[in-house]
């Protein structure tokens, strides 16, 4: 399965430690396909990962990797973004990561329009943790923190992310690899915050507290669920309750952070010349 | 740009910017908080007309994390901050500490705890410079007592920073950060700049975490051909985490004992008639100045008194306090807090004579007077 992308893992870290079933290693797959499509150079390429399941990735990717603490990784990113604009950065985070502890990380990235891809593996709970619930995770759902069902409202990751500023934003399924692909590279293309949201499947810590007897069951949700997002402009919102609304969601225009960094400099340095 | 050799009146925060500058510091990130502010501002200004890089974070967490991964991609970084963002910067100096990544924190310390008083000095951070990130690491936390000293201990905590692959704490107050001396500058050719060792190995024998004799690993930027992992987790050689206990405890030894391997080379201290003294007071930071205020008058007056001013609070020149409290009828130990640094002197005498205390934490600074007090209870 890995034969066309395996020189972009570090083979002798395999076997991972996800669980059998887990939509982690399917959603980097495709993250990597992503990678060697846009023919980065693997030395000029960082992968950026919180805390979490889903963050331990990077360490099974050839390139400059980075494992940070719980929800930061996009500050860690940002740092190395400003300070060497020429690299290509990837972050890695999941739902936790991302909404919860690095909420505030994550709106203000999108806010800077910074030249970050980030890829969110949602899978509506926090896995590594053993299944407490994230603010992803629908409402009703169980979760150990929530034995009679959560009674929060999930994010609109998506939405959070297009009104904080993000100029690239896209959502997908573990079971359609082949959008999620196209997605992040589509993301990748556009110079600013890009995002792509990822639903994947924990079967140990989320499908089997809420009815999903097998991972495949979970993909199988995954594919009934997805509506696309041409088709959903002409659905109502009751008929898109619950529904996963797939593919490119919005894209924006808005100046790079790091490219009106460099203009900044580069007007100063005009103006000390002129004087 | 200022002519570093002619005399200027300036603040201890805009000495501490100018040595950042100086040490090669070309990024910043930070949350603004009195009262280490003006850093922040002057950086904001200078960085850009020198190439490097200024970013306002969203809050102090957020700031450590960006001077890291400045630092992990080759530029050295600083921020700067007061108690309550010292406090959230904790998790991130730690990490800081594990995966090696050389990074300067100033803390321009107030009256604690909590949001305290904001505009009043303390020395309240002395122990949080020590273990306020958990578990056992290395740390290295200098403390200026004059506003020349701050622009010098800025470009050392850079350098040893860098030849350590160390977080270190720039242990300011309130008093130096606002103070305004005239100094004059050492000129550029006269500062020593250190900066990190680079793999000696081709990318594809680089093995990031191993250490030469001095136990620091040479260190590799990203985007330059080597790459490898940087994680918080417990590591092996290679960088990838792993629970197995030898490699657990070897890298915990490992890290805390490069401080201790090369601790003289990084402690520093001065003394004052330490010679004959029978009184030792011991101060740093602003306290060091109502100290040496104090320890001249007792002298005028006949009294064998000295002063010993730890500069490296951490790692903490205990072996230089033993040599003293073997000789001294007592050790006075002067701060603005309830007697932190003063739990390291006793540990550091080993009950050979007595270790007595003056403090304050009513934001106000110990004067020479109180000072003079104390040690003549002593005598
Ligand atoms: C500061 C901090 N708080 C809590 C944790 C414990 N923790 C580790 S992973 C995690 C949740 C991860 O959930 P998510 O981001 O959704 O990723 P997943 O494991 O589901 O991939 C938590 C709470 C931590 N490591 N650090
Ligand atoms: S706990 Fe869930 S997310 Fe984590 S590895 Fe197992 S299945 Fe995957």
């Amino acid at each position: 399965m890995l034969a066309d992308i395996e020189e972009f893992y570090r083979l002798d870290r395999l076997p991972h430690i996800w669980c059998p079933g887990c939509g982690n290693g399917i959603v980097l797959a495709c993250l990597v396909k992503a990678i060697k499509e846009l023919k980065y150079d693997q030395d000029k390429t960082v992968v950026v990962s919180g805390i979490g399941c889903s963050s331990r990735a990077s360490a099974y990717l050839d390139f400059n990797t980075l494992h940070t603490t719980h929800g930061r990784a996009l500050a860690f990113a940002t740092g190395i973004k400003l300070a060497k604009p020429e690299l290509n950065i990837f972050v890695i985070t999941g739902d936790g990561d991302s909404s919860a502890i690095g909420g505030n990380h994550l709106i203000h990235a999108a806010r800077r329009n910074i030249d970050l891809n980030v890829v969110i593996f949602n899978n509506n709970i926090y896995g590594m943790t053993g299944g407490q619930y994230s603010p992803l995770t629908p409402k009703v759902q169980k979760a150990t923190t929530a034995p009679y069902g959560t009674i929060e409202r999930p994010f609109d990751l998506a939405k959070l992310v297009e009104a904080a500023g993000a100029t690239y934003v896209a959502r997908s399924t573990a079971y359609h690899t082949r959008l999620t692909t196209e997605l992040i590279i589509n993301g990748a293309k556009n110079k600013g915050f890009s995002v792509t949201e990822v639903i994947s499947q924990c079967p140990v810590s989320y499908g089997r507290r809420n009815r999903f007897n097998t991972p495949a069951a979970m993909l199988e949700w995954q594919r009934e669920m997805a509506v696309p997002v041409i088709k959903a402009r002409s659905m109502a919102p009751e008929e898109l309750e619950g529904k996963i609304i797939t593919g490119e969601l919005y894209r924006g225009h808005a100046p790079e952070y790091v490219s009106e960094y460099t203009k900044l400099t580069q007007r100063l340095k005009e103006e000390a010349e002129g004087v | 740009m200022s002519g570093p050799t002619k005399p200027r009146l300036m603040q201890g925060n805009e000495a501490c910017a100018e040595g950042a500058l100086a040490a090669g510091v070309r990024f910043f990130a930070g949350y603004p908080i009195t009262p280490s502010t003006e850093i922040a501002e002057i950086l904001a200004e200078r960085l850009p007309l020198l190439g490097g890089k200024f970013i306002q974070m969203e809050d102090e967490i957020a700031s450590m994390a960006a001077v890291i991964g400045a630092s992990l991609a080759g530029v050295k970084a600083i921020t700067a901050t007061s108690g309550p963002g010292f406090s959230l910067k904790q998790e991130n100096i730690g990490f800081a500490a594990m995966a090696e990544v050389p990074c300067v924190v100033v803390n321009v310390q107030r009256t604690g705890p909590s949001t305290g008083v904001p505009t009043a000095a303390g020395q309240g951070d002395v122990l949080q410079a020590r273990w306020g990130t958990h578990g056992d690491h290395p740390v290295i936390a200098l403390c200026p007592s004059c506003v020349r000293e701050t622009f010098e201990l800025t470009v050392t905590a850079v350098n040893l920073s860098e030849k350590y692959r160390v977080p270190v704490i720039l242990l300011m107050d309130e008093v130096i950060a606002h103070m305004r001396e005239k100094v004059e500058l050492p000129s550029p050719g006269e500062i020593k700049v250190i900066d990190r060792k680079k793999p000696r190995t081709p990318p594809e024998k680089f093995v990031p975490y191993q250490p030469d004799a001095d136990g620091v690993p040479p260190m590799a930027n990203f985007g330059e051909g080597y790459r490898y992992h940087v994680t918080g987790l417990i590591h092996d050689k290679m960088g990838f985490p792993t629970n197995k206990g030898p490699e657990i405890a070897g890298l915990v030894t490992r890290l805390t004992g490069k401080i201790e391997q090369n601790a003289a080379d990084i402690i520093r201290w001065e003394g004052l008639y330490l010679e004959d003294a029978e009184v030792v007071v011991v101060a740093y930071g602003c306290v060091a100045r109502s100290a040496r205020e104090a320890v001249k008058k007792l002298r005028r007056e006949g009294l064998n008194v000295g002063l010993f001013r730890p500069v490296t609070l951490w790692p903490f020149p205990a072996a230089e306090i033993a040599k003293r409290a073997s000789r001294a009828r007592g050790l006075v130990v002067a701060e603005l807090n309830l007697g932190q640094l003063k739990l390291e002197v006793e540990r550091a005498s080993q009950g050979k004579t007595g270790v007595h205390f003056v403090g304050r934490i009513d934001g106000e600074l110990l004067t020479p007077r109180e000072i003079i007090a104390q040690v003549k209870g002593v005598l």
